[in-house]
């Protein structure tokens, strides 16, 4: 069996790459909705009706696609650069508790300035928190893999922490989660009687502007000529680590606003619950986008139907929730075989 | 708390070897994909798998040894297909392992709720027992400590041994640390170096989910939810401060799961003034000082996160 680049890629594959591979998992995934003894269709239509079928559902979908976006375009930056990443997680933890630390109270400003006062402090915690493994991996060639993943864990801790500890509203009846943002800093609602809010909008100019700066500037030029061969870049003139260490700032911000839009955005104050795992699912959203910020969006919009609609596909039909992540998870490994099966053929000799 | 008193002490030094076990079998395993040129981040979901099905094959009323094979069957599975992508099509060995990890993790957390719908207090199994060693086990602390242990835990000993002498002893061995350096040259021996990295993946796999299949039936009794909780990625930090050697693995793990026992035992007597979750915290921020401590000198396979293509250079 050999691999052979392919000359040309028409754009009609770049376009069906991803859609194939998902509809490939659902074929995979129908398999353990029989296990689970439902009718396959019909688990599927409920999921796409608890995804997509009413106004109610499209707009918990959006809720629940605003941090992913963000999550997802920290992970597309960060892997363009062949910076890796994974502690999406543990950097929108960062953003949601420096959005709390001056959000509910110490800073009072008016509310056209205090929201992005908030993304601001949050997107700085957030960069900063990924500098460390960015200055690790290029002063003394620390793996940052296991760098960022072992930071989730402390950074979770830590929040763990504060909500048991210090930050603990006591108005919260003894429930671990600080106090509620100020007015101020609340992200205002889109549409009357829904959760939508404003964080939507923020993380829809977020994906434009990093399409904007990864296409059409220098610096987006540089990070992808860092993941494309570092070699060459650096023969070329561009500052390896100085791009890296940009990369990371931009990528552990991005994440970070993720807590921001979920503190002060869905929940109003943190909770140690404000992240079923986005950092992660951050990852499966960048690659299905094939690392296109603009596709984030679709991405990330996809992804949150299929958590939304197994929710209540789980109710409609016994079949676990959990399956979600299964279709997260093998999304993530098809559409990475999809896009390589684009750019190369297999002959069999 | 005296620690003169606490080093004298058989339950801490039986603790330490005990928590050093599912540390070894996962570092042995992430050893031997790494030296054969392949991260393999699928660890920490392949360790939740072993950990889920041999906890559920000994519920349904399977034998303990069989759990364990189960286990092991159940990991390579993962390793295999963890090579078809990493070394078959040669696609970023990052982003595949993230890939394993999430499939393994939520496919095993699924099955589990199939298997067992509506329980909400994790039901028990009988784990295995204490198995002291005759003779060895008198020898005054140090063998009470050593030679009083699961079976399981002198498997992982047995083991280092093994892939020691396997790696370094053997034609196979040979080959799997070539493939992770010089895979052109294995090719041009004739031998094929897809095969010798997928089966290095698959054993290195099983290892890794016996180490799981450990926390489920031999430290506990049940399996729960998040109960890996980041040992994967201490094994894969683990194998950069160990420099890919077996031994260096093995004192690796213990010495991380002595300090891990010190901080369980400074944080019960001194939890009134220093919150318990920077205790939880520190074997991830031990982690992190011993990769910026080794990282500086590490010998990386030469060849590890480079996929190789038969017919290209």
């Amino acid at each position: 069996m050999l691999l052979e680049p392919r000359t040309h890629t028409p754009l009609w594959m770049t376009i069906i790459a991803p859609i194939a591979a998902v509809f490939v998992v659902m074929v995979l995934c129908s398999g353990l909705i029989m296990w689970a003894g439902a009718p396959v269709l019909q688990s599927y239509i409920a999921l796409a009706k608890g995804a997509f079928g009413s106004k109610f559902a499209i707009s918990e979908t959006l809720v629940r696609a605003t941090p992913l976006m963000l999550t997802g375009l920290a992970a597309a930056v960060a892997f363009r650069a062949k910076l890796w990443n994974i502690g999406g997680e543990g950097q929108l933890y960062m953003g949601a508790l420096a959005a709390t630390y001056f959000g509910t109270g110490m800073v009072n400003l008016p509310a056209p300035l205090m929201i992005p006062f908030l993304f601001v402090v949050g997107a700085i915690a957030g960069g900063l928190l990924l500098l460390v493994p960015a200055l690790l991996k290029t002063k003394l060639k620390v793996d940052e893999v296991v760098t960022t993943l072992l930071l989730n864990f402390v950074i979770l801790l830590m929040a763990n922490y504060l909500l048991f500890g210090p930050w603990k509203d006591p108005m919260a009846m003894g429930w671990p989660q600080g106090a509620p943002i100020v007015d101020a800093g609340i992200l205002p609602k889109l549409i009357e009687k829904t959760r939508l809010h404003g964080g939507l909008i923020f993380a829809l100019l977020a994906s434009v502007s990093v399409w904007l700066v990864m296409s059409k500037t220098k610096w987006g030029l540089e990070i992808r000529a860092v993941g494309l061969n570092q070699d060459a870049a650096s023969f070329a003139g561009i500052p390896i680590n100085k791009t890296i260490i940009r990369t990371a700032l931009i990528s552990g911000g991005l994440a970070a606003c993720a807590g921001v839009t979920e503190v002060a955005g869905t929940k109003e104050y943190l909770t140690l619950d404000i992240s079923p795992g986005f950092g992660y699912t951050g990852i499966a959203v960048a690659m299905l986008a094939g690392l296109n910020p603009l596709g984030v969006i679709i991405a990330a919009i996809f992804f949150a139907g299929i958590y939304n609609g197994a929710d209540s596909m789980s109710r409609a039909m016994d079949v676990s929730n959990y399956i979600a992540d299964v279709i997260t998870a093998a999304s993530l490994l098809m559409v990475m075989l999809a896009v390589m099966l684009t750019r190369m053929r297999i002959r069999f000799s | 708390m005296d620690f003169l008193d606490m080093f004298l002490n058989i339950g801490f030094w039986a603790a330490t070897v005990r928590m050093a076990t599912p540390l070894i079998f996962g570092t042995l395993g992430e050893l031997i994909c790494e030296r054969a040129g392949v991260l393999n981040l699928g660890i920490e979901g392949i360790m939740t798998t072993g950990a889920m099905v041999a906890w559920m094959w000994v519920y349904q009323g399977g034998d303990l040894w069989t759990a364990v094979l189960v286990a092991a069957v159940f990991g390579m599975m993962f390793g295999f297909l963890h090579s078809i992508f990493s070394v078959y099509m040669g696609l970023s060995q990052h982003v595949t392992g993230i890939g394993i990890t999430l499939l393994a993790t939520s496919l095993s957390y699924y099955s589990f709720r199939m298997l067992l719908p509506g329980v909400t207090t994790p039901p028990k199994i009988t784990p295995f027992q204490e198995l002291p060693i005759p003779y060895l086990s008198e020898i005054p602390i140090f063998g009470e400590a050593f030679f009083s242990q699961s079976p399981l835990t002198y498997l992982a000993f047995v083991l280092v041994g093994v892939v020691s002498y396997v790696l370094y002893r053997t034609p196979v061995g040979l080959a799997v640390r070539m493939v992770g350096e010089n895979p052109m040259a294995v090719e041009v021996q004739g031998i094929d170096v897809y095969r010798v990295r997928t089966g290095a993946v698959m054993v290195g796999s099983g290892f890794m989910a016996v180490g799981g299949a450990f926390l489920t039936i031999s430290v506990f009794d049940a399996f729960y939810f998040d109960m890996i909780n980041g040992r994967g990625w201490i094994c894969v930090a683990l194998v950069i401060f160990a420099s890919w050697r077996p031994g260096k693995a093995l004192l690796g793990a213990v010495l991380f799961a002595a300090f891990d026992a010190i901080q369980i035992r400074v944080q019960q007597s001194s939890a009134s003034f220093i919150p318990y979750q920077f205790f939880l915290m520190m074997p991830y921020v031990f982690s992190i000082f011993a990769l910026i401590v080794m990282s500086r000198k590490a010998a990386y396979p030469k060849a590890l996160l480079v996929p190789f293509r038969r017919g290209q250079r």
